[in-house]
């Protein structure tokens, strides 16, 4: 690429970081869910696979870095882009009716400002031991981590409600990566919105099983 | 007076005229292009194409039109198609059929050498056309689809769906925006022209208002190019868009140039019919409805059954009637006196019982609704649209409207008015279709003065001419500017009663009544006795308000219409002139058996009025029709 | 049928407007909703007050003159329908109608519902062409296009240039205009040799005018009377892409003035 100052500058191009950030991010997300679920076969094996991940500093750190810088940008390409549309209509219409825009595209930066929120609270919360109601983190112990620290309910409620945002950013988010990268042909154009749902109900559904779960009693 | 009608026709065979004429004609020095201004007024397809060429070989060009872009004019709305003589088909087409087609269709009225180049030119369009990336509709094997139109025996005609103009428009227009961004045409939208300027006998600027600000500006150039399109609108309601205007061309006629055939108008058998006083416009269905509609009126006077509950037998199917050969596939001028008549006869359907019934029942019944909405479902959604009635099931109505205008300003064979420098292009001069225009025609018109005709003709102008410096202090420019403002100022004063849509809504009336369809004499005294007092009252009763600095579209109408008064007194005034049956001119007087009967031995001329000032009939100029290469012949469809 | 009409007034692009109430009175259900306007408008002027200015010219949906949000819909509440071709059947009798401008940073208001969209134009001349001079186009038949790709581009191709997308864009975004044309010509062969160059330099004019992002919210589409649809737009992101990334020395803004 000759000028990627240019490419990043214009609409269509923080679009498209924002669209490969995201679909990282969605990578790790589903990986991330997969590892979490194995709570459900007890503490040894989610034990073991923490510790699996933790087994090397280096690819530990260098994902870390990776995911941090993905989300860096996206941020940064959704909030400049927030700016930038929220300027292109300085009279706002006395009454408007949205025909076609669904739900989930009309959360997307509510829900995406939630999710920072989330990922702020959750890294303090679960990663750092900086804030930990209820418990104590132990950095071997994640079963324990997750199974204690969901017992307090306004937790297990608030991870909750993140999820469902998280699912509308995802069944809007996962579509609009095709759209944006151009990936579409009028064969596979319905298939975009049905993969796009699947694997936001999948993922969001997923974690949301955990918190359930231990506040219902049924995992402790 | 001073007008000499000379056609500048280059002498040789028919066929080798043009070839001939463009090697003789003289050719501005490279270097010299960028000295050069045109002024070129209309971005339609006429002048948007001539724009973008003259832009492309490097004449500084202003271009300027009244809407908000120039991809708005009124070209856009054509649907049809557009002729050329491409014979892909195989089925026997050649610049001679397109060429002799058009003369006959234009019953004789037309000038043989321009209507020659014209069938010459056509096949380049469509090269030119399909190379700009117009989406022409093609078949299967990726070749160019053709479709007959119009009653021709050949598929000749071209189209984009039922969008035709639009695409051709967009293909001129992104040409033409291709040379704003090089540089070499500043385009002017909003801007409408008010006046021309004539200096030295030559056609040096126009007087432009600026329809955002209301600013009255002078643009100075060594020719001025009109493609400002047709004056159907004179009659209120057509199938022209609203803004569509005679005061172009009836600004620079006042000037000194000669305006050529004014009565010559068309009118289109197959529109919507008028719902009520409100109604704005009128819509016209594509003609190819007839190919399977049947068209008929109640026997019986004032009939008010619902169509359904007419038996067959109380049915008149006039057209074929009254035409066996050609039955519903009669031509344009023909189907539509035929409905008038039924209707003036108290036989007519629908509010008012202006309209006639084109049924589809038989068709469907014969090849099924879904074939008859495949080739025609977005013109039934169109017409369903606008009445509410769903033509699968009840009759469509129709009624013929004002569509086209083949008179106007009167061009040389080099499209030159006959003020030196003044050059009119498209609908707006009268060159090709005498007296009656082929369906698929005006397309190929315009595009061909635009893109294949003026730029060499202009040229040669421009080599041969001295230009002398002038700019908005000249004498002549201060006192055309000194008018222009006047008349602004004196429509803000009336301060009358009435709206603008009220008068332009009468004097549409009468000339729909006098001169419209069918015409005779004393209906055109009546109509010329009655437009001057209708002008007198709009120029004591007329209610304009704002100011002339600032947006303001009643002030737009109502100099659009101010001309419109006086213009339609010259249309009057020339078809009571004209003693015969031709075209879209119908003389009550004149006809055999219901039938057009034209008048070779005295009117094969063209008629070329010359302005003479306020309050004097004009000069009427005669420039004589000579046919060397066609047989004059009575046109048939019996 | 009577009416009571919110509609927007402002003097011209400096002066601040707002919403005016006008009734109107004895409309026909078989008038247009412009000749709706025309009525009150001839009455207004009876009363001596200043007509409410809008563009329309064609009045029969193709020449995009026409165009306003009736009752935060742009073009009104009919689909695949500019605003000259909407009929008052439409609404209902004791019915409130807003009316208002296109909205968008890039449409400054000219006056009432006059907005100024030659934005659109600039956007055009940053590459909405191929680049062939008058007579130097081959025969039409040298150049084969397979009729699937020539109806797909002719389904772009309708665009009318009305601005109703970006009127309906949460974001006043340009997408839907541009992309149309960048997905009429890329699908022919004729527009090949500057496809890059095209998406290049329009997308970076739209940007230039200060209409929004796209966010794919999809309203454009809905609001759009020929029915363009979002494709075109997955395509205009590809081309921009593609063409960013084996852009030849070319810089970005290509083509544009
Ligand atoms: C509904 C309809 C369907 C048609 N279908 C067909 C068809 O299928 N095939 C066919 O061949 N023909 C058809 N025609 C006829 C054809 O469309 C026109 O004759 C042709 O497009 C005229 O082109 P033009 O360039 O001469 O003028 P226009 O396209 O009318 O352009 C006029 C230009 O002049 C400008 N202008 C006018 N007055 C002024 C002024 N005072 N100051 C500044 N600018 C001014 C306007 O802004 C505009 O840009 C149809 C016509 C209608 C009404
Ligand atoms: C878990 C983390 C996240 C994931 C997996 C994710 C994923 C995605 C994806 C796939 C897209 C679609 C990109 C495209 O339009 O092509 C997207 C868009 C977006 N994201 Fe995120 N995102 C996340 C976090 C965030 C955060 C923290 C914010 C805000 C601060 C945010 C704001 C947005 C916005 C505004 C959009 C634009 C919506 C659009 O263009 O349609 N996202 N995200
Ligand atoms: C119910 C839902 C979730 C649970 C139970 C959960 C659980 C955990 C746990 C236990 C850890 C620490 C892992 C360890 O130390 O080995 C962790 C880390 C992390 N989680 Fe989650 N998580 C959830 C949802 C999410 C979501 C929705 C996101 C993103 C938006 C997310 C992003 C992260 C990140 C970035 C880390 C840090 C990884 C690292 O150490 O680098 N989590 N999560
Ligand atoms: S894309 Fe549709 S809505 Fe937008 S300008 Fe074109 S026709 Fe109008
Ligand atoms: S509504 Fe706007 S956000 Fe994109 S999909 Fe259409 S331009
Ligand atoms: S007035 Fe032309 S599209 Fe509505």
């Amino acid at each position: 690429m000759n000028d990627p100052a240019g490419f990043a500058r214009s609409t269509i191009g923080r679009k498209v970081i924002m669209a490969a950030t995201g679909i990282l991010l969605v990578g790790f997300l589903v990986g991330h869910v997969a590892g979490n679920l194995l709570v459900f076969a007890g503490p040894g094996p989610l034990n073991a696979w923490s510790a699996f991940l933790k087994s090397s500093m280096l690819v530990l750190w260098a994902v870390r870095i990776g995911l941090l810088a993905a989300a860096g940008l996206h941020v940064w390409a959704a909030l400049s882009l927030t700016r930038l549309n929220n300027a292109s209509r300085p009279v706002a219409y006395a009454r408007r009716e949205p025909q076609a825009a669904t739900l989930a595209s009309r959360l997307m930066r509510w829900g995406g400002f939630l999710l920072l929120a989330f990922i702020v609270f959750h890294l303090l919360h679960l990663t750092t031991g900086s804030i930990t109601p209820g418990f104590v983190l132990s950095h071997t112990d994640v079963y324990g981590n997750v199974t204690s620290a969901f017992q307090v309910p306004w937790v297990a409620l608030f991870y909750i409600v993140a999820m469902l945002a998280l699912l509308a950013h995802l069944t809007h988010g996962i579509w609009s990566f095709f759209q944006t990268m151009g990936w579409n042909h009028p064969r596979f154009d319905r298939a975009r919105r049905v993969v796009a749902t699947v694997v936001a109900l999948i993922v969001s559904l997923g974690f949301i099983a955990i918190p359930a779960a231990i506040l219902g009693g049924m995992l402790r | 007076m001073s007008i000499e009608l000379k056609s500048n026709v280059p002498a040789g065979p028919l066929a080798d005229k043009w070839e001939r004429h463009k090697f003789e004609l003289k050719l501005v020095n490279p270097a010299n292009k960028r000295k050069h201004t045109v002024l070129i007024v209309g971005s339609g397809l006429a002048g948007g194409s001539a724009a973008a060429t003259l832009g492309e070989l490097g004449y500084n060009v202003h271009c300027f039109c009244f809407q908000d872009t120039p991809r708005r004019a009124h070209s856009i709305a054509a649907q049809g198609g557009i002729n050329a003589a491409k014979n892909y088909p195989n089925d026997g087409d050649s610049v001679w059929r397109l060429f002799y087609d058009t003369v006959k269709g234009g019953d004789f009225r037309a000038r043989e050498a321009n209507v020659y180049r014209l069938a010459q030119v056509s096949v380049n369009i469509i090269d030119q056309c399909v190379a700009q990336g117009v989406p022409f509709a093609r078949e299967y094997g990726g070749l160019l689809a053709n479709r007959s139109f119009g009653g021709a025996q050949v598929s000749r005609t071209f189209y984009a769906r039922g969008q035709t103009g639009q695409q051709l428009l967009l293909g001129a227009y992104s040409a033409l925006e291709r040379q704003v961004a090089a540089g070499t045409v500043t385009m002017h939208s909003r801007t409408e022209m008010l006046d021309l300027i004539v200096i030295d006998g030559q056609a040096r600027g126009i007087v432009t208002r600026d329809l955002v600000s209301g600013k009255v500006e002078t643009w100075f150039g060594d020719a001025v190019v009109l493609g400002t399109g047709g004056y159907g609108n004179v009659f209120y309601l057509s199938t022209n868009a609203k803004g569509c205007n005679v005061s172009a061309t009836y600004r620079a006629y006042k000037r000194g140039a000669a305006f050529a055939n004014p009565c010559f108008t068309q009118i289109h058998p197959t529109c919507i019919p008028v719902a009520g006083e409100h109604q704005s416009k009128l819509t016209l269905m594509s003609e190819s409805l007839r190919n399977d509609g049947r068209v008929w009126v109640p026997k019986k006077k004032g009939d008010t059954r619902a169509p359904g509950d007419i038996p067959e037998a109380e049915r008149d199917y006039y057209l074929e009637r009254k035409y066996p050969s050609f039955g519903n596939l009669s031509p344009r001028d023909i189907a539509s006196r035929a409905a008038k008549e039924a209707c003036d006869d108290g036989r007519g359907v629908g509010p008012g019982g202006r309209g006639v019934y084109l049924d589809f029942a038989d068709a469907i019944a014969r090849l099924g609704e879904d074939t008859i909405r495949e080739r025609y479902g977005n013109l039934f959604e169109m017409y369903q649209r606008i009445t509410d009635e769903d033509p699968y099931h009840v009759p469509m109505r129709i009624y013929p409207a004002v569509h086209y205008t083949m008179g106007g300003l009167w061009v040389d064979y080099n499209l030159m008015g006959t003020i030196p420098g003044l050059f009119v292009i498209g609908e707006a001069n009268f060159s090709d279709h005498g007296a009656n225009r082929l369906g698929a025609s005006a397309l190929m018109q315009g595009l061909a003065d635009g893109y294949f005709v003026l730029p060499y003709t202009i040229g040669n102008y421009l080599a041969t001419h001295k230009f002398p410096a002038v700019d908005a202090s000249h004498a002549e420019a201060r006192a055309v500017v000194t008018q222009v403002n006047d008349r602004v100022s004196r429509l803000l004063a009336v301060q009358g009663t009435r709206t603008v849509d009220s008068f332009h809504r009468e004097l549409g009336k009468l000339l729909w009544e006098h001169c419209g369809m069918a015409r005779n004499a004393e209906g055109l005294r009546t109509a010329l006795a009655r437009i001057p007092e209708l002008r007198a009252e709009f120029w004591r009763d007329v209610k304009v308000l704002g100011t002339g600095d600032e947006l303001n579209q009643s002030l737009e109408k109502a100099g659009r219409v101010a001309d419109f008064m006086e213009f339609a007194e010259l249309m009057c005034r020339d078809a009571l002139e004209r003693e015969e049956s031709c075209g879209g001119h119908f003389r009550t007087e004149y006809q055999v058996d219901g039938e057009a009967k034209r008048d070779d031995a005295r009117f094969a001329y063209v008629a070329a009025w010359e302005y003479a000032g306020d309050g004097k009939p004009p000069v009427l100029h005669k420039e004589p029709l000579e046919y060397e290469n066609v047989q004059l012949a009575t046109r048939s469809y019996k | 049928m009577n009416l009571t009409l919110h509609v927007w007034r402002q003097p011209d692009a400096g002066t601040p407007g707002r919403l005016e109430r006008y009734e109107a009175r004895d409309i026909s259900p078989d008038m247009s909703f412009l000749e709706m306007l025309d009525v009150v408008n001839e009455e207004l002027i009876g009363k001596g007050q200043s007509p409410i200015a809008f563009d329309h010219d064609c009045r029969e949906g193709i020449c995009g003159s026409c165009g306003v949000m009736i009752n935060g819909v742009a073009h009104g509440p009919m689909a695949g329908t500019a605003t000259c071709q909407l009929h008052m059947r439409s609404f209902r009798d004791g019915d409130d109608v807003v009316v208002e401008p296109w909205r968008a940073r890039a449409f400054p208001v000219l006056k009432d519902l006059v907005v100024d969209r030659s934005a659109f134009d600039r956007i055009m001349q940053a590459g909405g062409y191929i680049s062939i001079a008058t007579g130097n186009a081959p025969d039409a038949h040298a150049i084969l296009v397979p009729k699937q790709d020539s109806d797909r581009a002719m389904d772009a191709a309708q665009c009318i240039g009305c601005g109703a997308c970006v009127a309906a864009c949460p974001n006043a975004s340009a997408m839907l205009f541009t992309a149309a044309k960048v997905a009429h010509l890329g699908l022919l062969p004729q527009g090949q040799p500057e496809r890059d160059r095209r998406a290049l330099g329009m997308v970076t004019q739209m940007d230039l005018e200060g209409f929004g992002g796209c966010t794919n919210y999809g309203e454009c589409t809905e609001a759009c009377p020929k029915g363009i649809s979002l494709e075109t737009i997955a395509r205009m992101n590809r081309d921009f892409r593609v063409a960013a990334l084996r852009e030849r020395g070319e810089s970005a803004a290509a083509g544009a003035p």
